[in-house]
């Protein structure tokens, strides 16, 4: 699975996950710093999003289908600090012409999200 | 605390080395409820290289920017405050190589929390490419 561009001016990497939908890694730095020490909420809400399409494309497999984001709801938990952010989602329903997407953002711990997303998709295949 | 006044221009230099900055988040306009910033479009925020259409993320950072100064511009000033929550709807993709204006407005100021909404347009305020609402809740006024 190649990233966009974007994915890379965040440093995003694809971390292997051989269960289930990729893991979306994002180091800490100035690039995705908002106020002094804390990640930007708006590096969190394009990391959720990223990940949201990475569980959508592993979901639809080898079917080159097009995905068009609808909207995208983010709920900020907890503030992102100096460290790996990690986000991975979770396809809710895969239809013929709609994907729901949900996608969580954690640190340390996979049970304390730091942020989560509902994504709606367009897919036009 | 209390609000700390200052001028959103000085603020979004557009060269500070944090998100916004690496964007290239930079100031339009504001008002006594609204702030306007922009985000012209560079080949590194594409999130479709065979469009060459914006990635959302970046839409998403702009307007989480806007909607932000505008609290502060109701507030009379800065006051840390943390996004509780904001969604965006994408109406249609930016335009390919067209800056893309954010638009935020404040619309709802409680002790603890802000409600702003906001448009994100590149060029026609009516024909916008995204629409968001949110929350804000202030982490430094007292309750």
């Amino acid at each position: 699975m190649s990233l966009p561009p974007y994915a890379r001016l965040l440093g995003l990497r694809i971390e292997p996950n051989e269960e289930g939908a990729p893991v979306l890694v994002m180091p800490f730095g100035d690039k995705v710093m908002g106020r002094p020490g804390f990640v930007h909420g708006g590096a969190i809400g394009g990391l959720v999003e990223m990940a949201a399409v990475a569980a959508l494309r592993h979901a639809l497999g080898d079917e080159g289908a097009t995905i068009k984001p609808i909207n995208l709801t983010t709920d900020f938990m907890r503030g992102g600090k100096d460290g790996d952010t990690r986000a991975a989602g979770h396809v809710v329903r895969l239809g013929t012409r709609i994907a729901n997407v949900e996608a969580f953002a954690w640190q340390e711990d996979r049970n304390r999200p730091i942020a989560a997303a509902r994504i709606n998709f367009l897919l036009a295949r | 605390m209390a609000p700390i006044p200052f001028h959103p221009e000085q603020f979004l230099t557009r060269t500070q080395a944090h998100h916004g900055g690496i964007l290239g988040i930079g100031y339009r306009a504001h008002g006594p409820d609204w702030a306007e910033l922009d985000l012209p479009w560079k080949p590194e925020l594409v999130g479709d290289e065979t469009s060459g259409v914006l990635a959302s993320g970046p839409i998403v950072a702009l307007m989480d920017m806007a909607t932000s100064v505008a609290v502060w511009m109701k507030r009379g000033g800065f006051v840390p405050h943390a996004t509780l929550d904001l969604r965006v709807d994408y109406l249609r993709p930016a335009r390919s190589g067209e800056t893309v204006i954010g638009r935020g407005e404040c619309y709802r100021l409680t002790r603890a929390i802000a409600f702003v909404r906001g448009i994100a347009h590149d060029g026609d305020p009516d024909d916008p490419v995204a629409h968001v609402a949110g929350t804000f809740m202030s982490t430094g006024l007292k309750p």
